[in-house]
């Protein structure tokens, strides 16, 4: 069992706060993401999670028990670093057997145990060779083995994909989501690469300015964001100014638009920000009439081959609708058209 | 002329303005008679039989290497656990320190030869080997230095946190990761050191001149009293030790990034 | 790499040596030699404690100036030249293919090893008339008879400069190798001549490396205290070279230890001169 649970943790670098009053749980044996973009503290907080920074307030405690004085070489986590960070005089099978090496194992455990991880992280027999002879991907493979050498609680990786190609990087995101199950390991990944974050996680943490913005699954969070920061980071999004008419009723440029329920904190004549996914508004020809359906031109279209891309302006605002070819809407560069905002696919979100 | 040609023309001639006086020190230690000619008479291999025969240019030479070999230790003492010291810590007064150390080597010689004499005068030890050798030791304790903090340097952050999450740390950490990766900048520290101690006349002949002679002081003294071809062929030697200690640290080292070159993509 | 102060005493413990060392066989015998400069001479003989200016005065003679005048001059001149000979010949060197590169290394630091008595000497014999360069002058017909350009001003100028480039090369060697080479391609594809990329683009981007291996190399330069005896006549000598007759054949010590003071307070002053400069790029 391993669980770790942040309360209240927060770092402060003289007068830069980088880290503000965390609350996290990190369910055991799950893949959580901490996602955001450069600055927001992710990296910080990872490194406090590890030990090799000293958190300002708050606690960090492993299965109930407090390891917030605990240095880094006592936690027994294992961690990849942005860099890899690879011992550069040593070989790979030096690298991997690292820690068991300075505790003090026999020279036989620690082949097997290297024998083992190289199988695991499918680099058979490469145990001789020296870091400098590995391409980008086989060093990405053996820091991954040293990190998993001592059978640690935790598994924390930087950033680990982001020296690879993008190929690579999208078969390492499922290589590494397999291999994290399989083992069952606690797992924290820090990442800028929102795909990623939605590929790999059991639960995504979202952060901004230091502080976490939201928790939820990844479909929760893609769903319902708390906010159009989030929303704006996970996938694209249309973002539409309108302003608050009724509990479940906007004004958009004029149109009315019927809306899930809006939470209390918006009151009504406040102004807000409606988002809606592109793959959930429709384009449809002018004239009929429905639901949440407002006039516009249609100003670009962008067909990639998987996709269809509609730039739709309506009274000056540009509404981005996705479609898969079957469902391509048959019009051409300046139609007058109509657009569909499902209510249910509506999220009313403060500014 | 066309740029092409320009820098192997201007390198050349750099080169050859350099090479000039080890070009006549190998003639006058070749040359057959004692006074050199142009063009030299005969060639001979006399005056490296005389220094190898001579009791005491022989008693200089064993002088000048053990001043060498064992000031270049205790240089080396000194060097890097302050190097060190100021590359794990964060210390108010990290830079006087450092500055401490750097300051026998950037001063003019003649300063720390005369204050070296002045203190070795007054605590009694004037003329004595010891004097010579920890003399040359604080001398040149800027060597290993700026080495080994070029080394330290060059000891990506993350590889030593990574050391530190598998469980390493003070001595275990120092000795299975920093010496290793430090070890080829502490050996070049060590071999600039000996080699610049071999050819140091200043503070030598300061601090006991009288009594222990040096081959630099042998050299000079030759000069004044009576000059003999011998000076060029210990001259010679030492260019050729030179090359062979440098070029040891060239074929098993890089010795670009000992001497502080870094491209881009090293880090 | 630096994470705080030392926790224990082990800490403080690696540094004590060192710092005892150097304090010990550093600072106490500059402070002596301090001390002895304001010491009373005492003929045929060493000195006796006392507290006098006497030596201090004799800085503003007008023959104690004019060879203060006479060191900067020449030390400046050496620094001048070994810059603008050395610059282009390191960034040349920079360039090179790094097997060229390794064997110029090993060249120029074996170079850098001989002591000044022997590029004293190896001059002085090189600018002689029975063995010098002008007899090969004479044999190539460029020169009717062989003559002596040793003692003299040009001798003690061109030992000083050889003395220096190997460590001016050195010194520019580490900024310059981490000079983007993209930079000069930049400013070729926009039509920029070698000669004018070098002048416009190399020479501003390594100014601060410039401006501080200038004064080092002066510094360097005003610690000759051979060559100007070997190369140059009396009217050439320096500082570094009074210092020396004063010490030991005079046997003026406290007058020696003075000059050396002020000679130590001047390069000092002028390291930190690049500190500052330095510290001063990095800011900005």
């Amino acid at each position: 069992m391993a669980e770790l649970q942040l309360k209240g943790v927060g770092k402060r670098f003289d007068s830069v706060t980088a880290v503000e009053n965390v609350d996290l749980t990190i369910p055991d044996g799950k893949l959580v993401c901490l996602l955001g973009p450069s600055g927001c503290g992710k990296t910080t907080l990872i490194r406090i999670v590890a030990g090799l920074e000293e958190p300002t307030t708050g606690r960090l405690l492993l299965d109930g028990e407090d390891i917030t004085g605990l240095p880094a070489h006592r936690r027994n986590f294992g961690m990849v670093f942005q860099s890899l960070a690879l011992f550069p005089h040593l070989t790979v099978a030096e690298n991997i057997a690292y820690g068991l090496r300075i505790r003090g194992a026999d020279r036989a455990a620690q082949n097997k145990r290297v024998s083992e991880l190289l199988e695991m992280v499918q680099l058979p027999g490469l145990g001789e060779r020296h870091i400098a002879q590995l391409s980008g991907g086989q060093r990405q493979r053996v820091a991954i083995a040293r990190a998993l050498g001592l059978e640690p609680r935790l598994f924390l990786l930087d950033e680990p994909l982001s020296a690879l190609d993008a190929k690579l990087r999208e078969a390492m995101q499922v290589e590494l989501r397999l291999l994290q199950q399989r083992l069952g390991i606690t797992t924290i990944i820090v990442t800028h690469d929102q795909r990623e974050a939605m590929t790999m996680s059991d639960l995504v943490v979202v952060m901004g300015d230091a502080k976490v913005l939201q928790i939820g699954t990844p479909l929760e969070i893609y769903r319902n964001p708390v906010n159009t920061f989030v929303a704006d980071f996970i996938g694209s999004s249309n973002l539409l100014p309108v302003t608050v008419t009724g509990r479940q009723r906007v004004d958009l440029a004029g149109q009315s638009l019927t809306t899930p329920s809006i939470g209390a904190e918006i009151a009504n004549g406040g102004a807000a920000t409606l988002s809606i996914r592109p793959e959930d508004v429709h384009v449809l020809p002018r004239g009929t009439e429905g639901e949440n359906r407002i006039p516009g031109k249609v100003t670009f279209i962008r067909d990639v081959g998987a996709s269809v891309e509609t730039h739709s302006d309506c009274s000056g605002m540009e509404v981005i609708s996705v479609a898969s070819p079957k469902d391509r809407p048959s019009v051409v560069l300046g139609d007058e058209i109509v657009v569909e905002l499902p209510p249910a696919s509506c999220v009313v979100l403060s500014q | 002329m066309s740029a092409r040609l320009f820098r192997p023309l201007f390198m050349g001639l750099v080169g050859l303005v350099m090479a000039m006086p080890l070009l006549i020190l190998a003639g006058v230690s070749l040359n057959a008679k004692k006074r050199l000619f142009f063009p030299p008479d005969g060639i001979s291999l006399r005056w490296y039989g005389e220094l190898f025969s001579d009791t005491g240019w022989l008693n200089a030479v064993k002088n000048s290497l053990m001043i060498a070999g064992l000031s270049g230790l205790v240089a080396l003492s000194v060097a890097l656990p302050l190097a060190w010291f100021l590359w794990r810590y964060n210390v108010r007064y990290a830079r006087v320190l450092f500055g401490l150390g750097v300051s026998p080597f950037i001063l003019p010689p003649v300063i720390t030869a005369l204050g070296f004499l002045s203190f070795w005068a007054t605590v009694g030890m004037y003329g004595q080997f010891t004097a010579v050798v920890i003399s040359h030791g604080i001398f040149f304790v800027t060597l290993p230095l700026v080495t080994i903090s070029l080394g330290l340097e060059s000891i990506e952050a993350e590889v030593v946190e990574a050391a530190e999450t598998l469980g390493a740390r003070g001595t275990t950490m120092f000795r299975t990761i920093v010496l290793p990766l430090v070890r080829p900048y502490i050996i070049s520290g060590y071999a600039f050191a000996f080699v610049l101690s071999l050819n140091e006349y200043i503070v030598a002949y300061m601090v006991a001149g009288f009594t222990v002679e040096t081959l630099p002081i042998k050299i000079f003294n030759s000069l004044r009293y009576g000059y003999t071809p011998v000076m060029a062929v210990v001259a010679v030697l030492f260019v050729l030790l030179a090359m062979l200690v440098f070029g040891l640290l060239a074929r098993f080292g890089d010795l670009p990034r000992l001497l502080g070159a870094w491209t881009p993509e090293d880090r | 790499m630096r994470r705080g102060r030392p926790e224990s005493l082990t800490g403080w413990l690696s540094v004590s040596w060192p710092t005892l060392m150097l304090c010990v066989f550093f600072v106490v015998p500059f402070t002596i030699m301090a001390a002895i400069s304001f010491f009373h001479r005492v003929e045929g003989g060493f000195y006796e404690p006392g507290f006098e200016l006497a030596n201090y005065a004799r800085f503003f003679t007008f023959f104690f100036g004019r060879i203060l005048g006479f060191s900067l001059f020449v030390s400046g001149l050496a620094a001048v030249v070994c810059i603008t000979l050395g610059f282009p010949f390191t960034y040349m060197l920079t360039r090179l293919r790094r097997r060229r590169q390794v064997v110029w290394l090993v060249f120029l630091l074996s170079v850098l090893s001989l002591s000044e008595v022997i590029i004293g000497f190896s001059w002085s014999m090189l600018l002689s008339r029975t063995a010098g360069v002008s007899n090969l002058f004479v044999a190539l017909g460029l020169m009717d008879k062989p003559v002596s350009w040793s003692p003299g001003f040009a001798a003690l100028m061109l030992g000083l400069c050889y003395l220096a480039f190997p460590y001016t090369v050195l010194m520019l060697y580490p900024p310059m190798s981490r000079l983007d080479p993209q930079l000069p391609e930049a400013a070729r594809t926009l039509g920029a001549s070698p000669l004018r990329t070098f002048f416009t683009v190399i020479v501003p981007a390594q100014r601060g490396a410039i401006v501080a291996t200038l004064i080092m190399v002066f510094v360097f330069t005003l610690g000759a205290y051979l060559l100007p005896q070997l190369l140059g006549r009396p009217q050439h000598w320096t500082l570094s070279v009074m210092i020396t007759d004063q010490a030991i054949l005079q046997s003026n010590l406290p007058f020696a230890a003075a000059m050396a003071i002020f000679l130590m307070l001047v390069s000092l002053a002028l390291v930190g001169l690049t500190y500052v400069i330095g510290g001063e790029r990095d800011r900005s």
